[in-house]
Formats: structure tokens, sequence, C-alpha cells
């Protein structure tokens, strides 16, 4: 840094200048050129072809970056799960066997199925029951805004607040700083180490997501309701629906599609989950998780091989979910 | 880079350097400058340069300039310290890239080996210097395939037990000398009933773990042999050994004992900066834990850290040396650095010879914060009470080993050892269970 400093002050500045400009100049021209060529060429060539390379020009840049940046990193991935350690040998099934085999990774898989089952379903049953309960709040605001601001804080920045929350002091004599601790004694109950006792600390991990994913479901959901024609209630009403009826034969069925798009997106965040578990517990205390471990297979212990695994398990996870949010929006497009 | 640069960079160097040397010597001048004598040696180079590359930043590096500042204005050689956080990276990217320094400060004796194709051989001169001022121990680990290249520098030491002396004098506690007095002071303290034996905490996010292999480390340098050590930190017995097993026994005696630790479990939940917290207000006894823990529990708690003979300071904090399996038996663990030479010229040679001179090591001391394990360094010079119980850990080692968990592979080292570790107090995992997992983690080429 320092060196080129001193040789840049050793010159003048037309001499810094000049190179630049011409190479500017040449680029220019180049550019001009190949653009006029691929005019003069696109001229020549008959309508059929031109057609195709219409789309062909379009098409290019986006299959170009998609090639660099998804289909060859997976691949890559891919062949590197069935490699060893540093990538240097082939060896066959062993990551995948080591993956279903090792205790340690058996709870991993474990914690993620209860991960992605568990989040999904009470912060979309809980944004549901927010939205329906506010929709017919005279100013819901407020209610609505406080329970969207966790959504605003990091995943890490929530971690490290919780782990506040579920702070565990040893020391009768010292004072507790964890709410959950101060509450738990007040009621003259012994507190646990909360972070410590599994499986509870997994759905103490797992409330912190629900305690951010929740305001999310609830914008959405909130926004589909909105959009039930009021006509349809009200037919439902004279038809006398009472209250419960209606929100279950009417408003859920209207919105089916949307809490199906919340439900699948916060089951693909769940398994990418990651920050909340390393920066609460590391992994340890049995509460590890695919993307955690993934993350310190291949990044901390250098082991590319058994991380690339976990990634593929990963992505094959993650697979079907998209699969079935693609076609469901494609169903949901024809039915316009 | 051309040759006006360079003179700019050399005049620039050298301005820098006099105004420390104005700086930071101008009062100890007088006893300092008058003697180029000792100097002798190393004549013959006047207006060379050699560059350092280095892990030392500013503030410790502002130390080191100084302490060249002598041997600069006597010989005519220019020092030119370049310390970076990225050396680990940037030293493949220089030695590959043709541009390698002239010496080169490695941190980890396994980062050294990578290197051994590009290096000087030591001399035979800088080996007779390193035979007269250092262990055997340090010698190897600057040796590679039998080829000695790097001399040692800077020290530091792990196997230090914190504790406040005060309360050690109020209960009439005395420090013990070996493994079985240390277990004997904790059952007593345990009986006493006023005061909890140890206390430790494990806890270091994502490295939460590490606490206990150096625990582990530093048990198997005093229950088994030195070559044993070496055996199990380069998978030479397999994890799950005897030997091993004997080493996470005696951990467990102290740490998964609930009358000496408390609660067992939760040293998992404790961070490692809270784990010894309580040597300071006096709810616990003593502390397992490398130097710098010091620094924390000062920032952290209050604490002050004390020479082992003060017991007025309530808040007083001090060292002594984690005893071995018996008096004879007094291994150290540790770490260091070491300089290592990528050219062959004379006045690097010169330099890199006078960095194991106790003339050197004694002057860099005495700019305080710093020590190392050359045999000339007087204790005198080192002002700080707890790297002055380093020094002393140093002389009288029987064996010394690098932290083992460093040199392990990062599957194991950084992975599963921290890991099983963790586990072994928080799930009460077995003893026999942790071993198994983490050899069969170990990697397989």
């Amino acid at each position: 840094m320092i060196n080129t400093a001193f040789v840049a002050a050793r010159k003048t500045p037309w001499e810094v200048i000049f190179p630049n400009l011409l190479l500017l100049i040449v680029s220019l021209t180049a550019f001009a050129a190949i653009v006029y060529l691929v005019f003069l060429l696109a001229s020549r060539v008959n309508v059929r072809t031109q057609e195709w390379l219409k789309y062909a020009v379009f098409l290019a840049p986006a299959v170009l970056l998609l090639l660099i940046g998804l289909v060859y990193p997976t691949l890559r991935t891919l062949v590197m799960s069935f490699m060893n350690a540093d990538s240097t040998e082939f060896v066959g099934l062993d990551n995948y066997v080591w993956s279903f085999t090792i205790p340690e990774i058996l709870i991993v898989l474990r914690n993620t199925a209860i991960w992605v089952l568990v989040v999904p379903i009470l912060s979309t049953l809980l944004g549901l029951a927010i939205a329906y309960l506010t929709d017919r709040m005279k100013r819901p605001g407020i209610v609505k805004s406080l329970i969207f601001l966790p959504m605003a804080i990091s995943f890490v920045g929530a971690g490290v607040i919780w782990k506040f929350m579920y702070q565990f002091q040893p020391n009768l004599d010292k004072p507790d700083i964890g709410l959950f601790s101060a509450v738990t004694k007040a009621l003259g109950l012994t507190a646990p180490n909360w972070l410590l006792e599994a499986p509870m600390n997994t759905l103490l991990l797992i409330l912190v997501m629900i305690w951010i994913q929740t305001g999310f479901c609830m914008v959405v959901i909130s926004a589909a309701m909105k959009n039930v024609p009021d006509e349809v209630v009200e037919a439902a009403m004279l038809d006398g629906a009472g209250n419960w009826k209606r929100f279950l034969r009417v408003t859920i069925p209207m919105i089916r599609s949307t809490v199906i798009v919340v439900l699948t997106t916060t089951a693909i965040g769940t398994l990418k989950v990651f920050d909340i578990v390393r920066t609460m517990t590391g992994g340890n205390f049995e509460t590890n998780v695919i993307a955690n471990e993934m993350y310190s297979q291949s990044f901390r212990q250098m082991n590319y091989g058994q991380g690339s695994a976990l990634a593929v398990i990963l992505l094959l996870c993650v697979l079907p979910i998209i699969a079935y949010n693609i076609r469901q929006l494609r169903r949901e497009r024809t039915e316009r | 880079m051309s040759f006006k640069t360079k003179r700019v960079l050399a005049a620039t160097a050298s301005a820098v350097v006099a105004t420390l040397f104005l700086a930071g010597c101008a009062p100890a001048s007088d006893n300092s400058s008058a003697n180029c004598d000792n100097y002798a040696d190393y004549k013959g180079f006047e207006g060379t340069e050699v560059e350092v590359y280095t892990t030392i930043i500013a503030p410790e590096a502002d130390l080191f300039v100084e302490s060249f500042a002598d041997f600069e204005r006597c010989t005519g050689i220019t020092v030119n310290w370049n310390g970076t956080q990225e050396f680990e990276a940037q030293i493949a990217v220089r030695v590959e890239g043709g541009t390698a320094p002239d010496l080169a400060i490695f941190p980890q004796p396994g980062l050294l080996a990578k290197f051994a194709d590009s290096l000087v051989p030591a001399s035979a001169k800088l080996s007779e210097s390193v035979d007269a001022n250092y262990s055997p121990d340090w010698k190897n680990y600057g040796t590679v395939d039998g080829t000695f290249f790097a001399a040692p520098l800077g020290a530091n030491v792990k196997s230090f037990v914190w504790y406040n002396p005060k309360v050690f004098k109020d209960n009439n506690y005395s420090i013990p000398t070996t493994w079985q007095e240390l277990l004997d002071l904790s059952d007593k303290i345990a009986a006493d009933g006023q005061i909890q034996p140890w206390c430790a905490g494990f806890g270091s996010g994502e490295a939460t773990g590490w606490v206990g292999t150096d625990w582990m480390e530093d048990i198997m340098l005093r229950t088994a042999d030195a070559e044993t050590y070496d055996a199990w930190v380069t998978h030479g017995i397999p994890f799950n050994d005897p030997a091993v097993a004997t080493a996470i026994a005696e951990a467990g005696k102290i740490l998964k004992n609930p009358d000496y630790v408390g609660d067992v479990a939760s040293i998992a939940t404790t961070t490692f900066q809270d784990g010894g917290a309580g040597i300071v207000d006096g709810t616990c006894a003593m502390h397992r834990q490398a130097s710098f823990i010091g620094g924390i529990l000062a920032a952290d708690h209050g604490a002050v850290i004390v020479d082992p003979s003060n017991t007025e300071e309530a808040n007083g904090i001090s060292v002594f040396y984690f005893p071995g399996a018996d008096a004879n038996n007094k291994p150290a663990l540790g770490g260091g650095e070491f300089v290592a030479a990528f050219s062959d010229r004379g006045e690097v040679a010169a330099l890199q010879h006078y960095l194991t001179t106790p003339m050197w090591n004694n002057n860099k001391a005495k700019l305080g914060g710093w020590f190392s394990a050359n045999k000339g360094l007087d204790e005198a010079n080192v002002a700080d009470p707890v790297n002055k119980v380093a020094v002393q850990i140093l002389k009288n080692a029987t064996t010394f080993r690098f932290d083992g968990s460093d040199v392990m592979p990062a599957a194991v080292g950084a992975g599963t050892f921290w890991k099983e570790m963790t586990a072994w107090v928080a799930e009460d995992k077995s003893d026999k269970a942790v071993l198994d997992a983490i050899e069969k983690s170990w990697p397989k080429n």
C-alpha cells in the first residue's frame, strides 16, 4: 500500500492519467466495435434465427450469472460431498454414511426436523390469530408494530438479547440477571440452567425464531384478510354463520394460498437457521442444527467433504418445499 | 519498486526509528549510548536493512523497535519492523511470489514447518547460541525434519493457577507443590466449607470448550511423559489410549467434582471471562487459566494483579505453578514465537543471532510486558508479577510443550475436542464416550 502511494507521488499527474486514459479509449472503441459487429451479424441472418437470437441475447446475462452463482457452486458442492476432507480423493458415500451414523450428527438432523416442524406451524398460527384479532380492532397500528418490531432485529442480535433472558446464575448468593430465572425464583421454584438442558434448550431457541418470525406472518396474513371481499362475509352472515364458522369456512379458504406461502417461506428460513444457534449455544448441549454444523465442518474444521455432504442434505430438504411453493404459485396464476 | 522509492522508504523508516529512539530512550541513553563493544560481532554491515515480518503489531511492536535502538546505532543495520494481523495468510503469498521477508516471526511451529523448503538453515553460530540459551524442547520446535531453522523469541505460559493471596493467607492455605498436595488442599478447602475450592468457565461462543482442552493438555503432561504427549498430539497413539484416559480421569477429579466446583454442568455455560471472577471476590479459591485472564479480571471485576508475597490487597490476584505429579516432574504448557530467515545475508544472520542473546532478551524484558524462555533472562528485569512467575516456571520446567489442540488437525483441535469437553461437563458424558467420539473424528489419511 505505502509503496504504491510513494510511486504515485513521484510521478507527475499526467504520467498517471495518460496510460489510464489510453486504456479507457481503447476499451471503449473495442466495446463499440463488438456491439457494431453483433448488430451487423444480426441484420444478416434470417427472420427465424433473429427471433431465436432475440431470446438468447436477453437471456444470456441471467443464465450466465445463474451458472456462475448458483449452478456451478451447487455442482461443485455435490462433487465435494463425495470427496475427502481436503477434496483430493473420492471417498464414495463415506460422508453420507457419516452423516447418518454418527450420534452427534443424528442429533443435528433430529433438531433440524424439530425446528422445521415447530417454527412454521407455530409462527403461522400465532400470526393468523393476531391478524384475525387485530383485524377487528379500531387502532391495530400499535399492536401490529410491536409484534412486527422483532423482525427488524438481526438473528445474531436477537440471540444475544435472548441469551440474557435465559441467563443462569449458578451461585445462589449472586444476583440473577436472567428474566426467566428471576421469574422462576420469584415463584418459589428452582431455576434450571435454561440453555443447558436438552430438549428444553432447543425449544427455547425455537422461541427466539418464533418471536422474530410471527410479525412477518401476521403482516402478510393480515394483508390477505383485508382482501377478502365484504360481500362474501356478509352473505355468510345472512346465511346465519357465526364468527367461528365464518373464520373457518370463509376467511381461511380465501386466504389459503397466502397461508401456504407464509408456511413454506418460514420453513425454508428455518432450515437455514444458523445465527441463533451459533450465538446462543454454539451448537453445544444437543442444540446443533444442520446449517451450523455445515459451517463448522467446512470452515472451522476444514472438513470440506463432510460440510458439503451436510449442505447437499440441506438442499434436498429445501427442494420439495420450494417445488411445492412454485407449483402453488403457478396454479394460482392460472386460476386468475 | 524503483530505486528512488526504496531510498524514500529507507529514509522514512530510519526517521521513524530515530524519532522513537530519541523519544523512548533519551533519558536512559547515558549508560547505553557509549558502549558499542558488545556489538563487535555484528560489525561490517553498515547501511544495510533487514525486514522483519510478524504478527506482532502496535503497541507491542513499538517496544520491539525500541529494543533494537542500540543494535541499529552500533551496527548501522536498519531493522524494518513489518507487523500485520494477516501474517498467516500473507506469508504464503509473499514466499510464493518471490518477495519473502528477510526474517519472519512464526507464532506456531506448524506454520514454520510448511516453509522449510524456502528457509535458510541456521548457521553453526546461531545453533550454538540457542543451545547455550534455551532448553532442547525450544530448539526442537524450531527444527523441521532434523534441520534447525528458527530461533525462539518470546514465550507464554498456560500452566498457571490463579488465586487470591490474601484469601490464602487468611485461611492458612499454603501453595501446593505436587498434584497430590493440590487435591489435598482442594479437599481441605471443601471441608472448611467457606469457599468453593475451584471455579471454571468453558464458555466462549462457537469456541466453547477450549478451556477444557487446556486442562486436558496440562494434565496429560503430568500423568504421562513428554513422548506420550507428542504421540497423543500427532495421533501416534489413539485418542482413547489408556494414557489419555488417565489424564481425563485426573481432570475429572477436579472439574467433575461438585464438592470442588459446585454445579458441574454450569461450567459449560459460564464464559471463560467470568470463570475466574470468583477468585477476585473470594467466593472460590483457585482458577486454572493462562496469563491473559489477569487483564480481563482486572478490567471486568476490579482485580489487582499482585506479587504472590502481597497478602494485604483484598482484590489482589496472583498465580502459582499448576503443580506436576511430583517435585521432580515440572512440565510447562504454553507457546512462543520463532524467528526464521528467508534470506542468506550477513546482516540478517546478525539480527537473528542478536535476538537469541541474553543481552537483547534482558533489554527487551526491561521495557515491560514481555518475557522469553532465554536462560540468560534475569527475573529482576521482568516487572510484571505474573510474568515473573512465568519465567520461573520456564526456568524450572523439566519439559516444555506447545498447546496440543493448536497442533492437532482442525477437525479435532478446533472441533470435536472442544465439543466433547463441553459435553463432558454439560451432559456428564463419560470419559470413555468422550475419548471414543474424539478418536472417531480424527481425520484418516
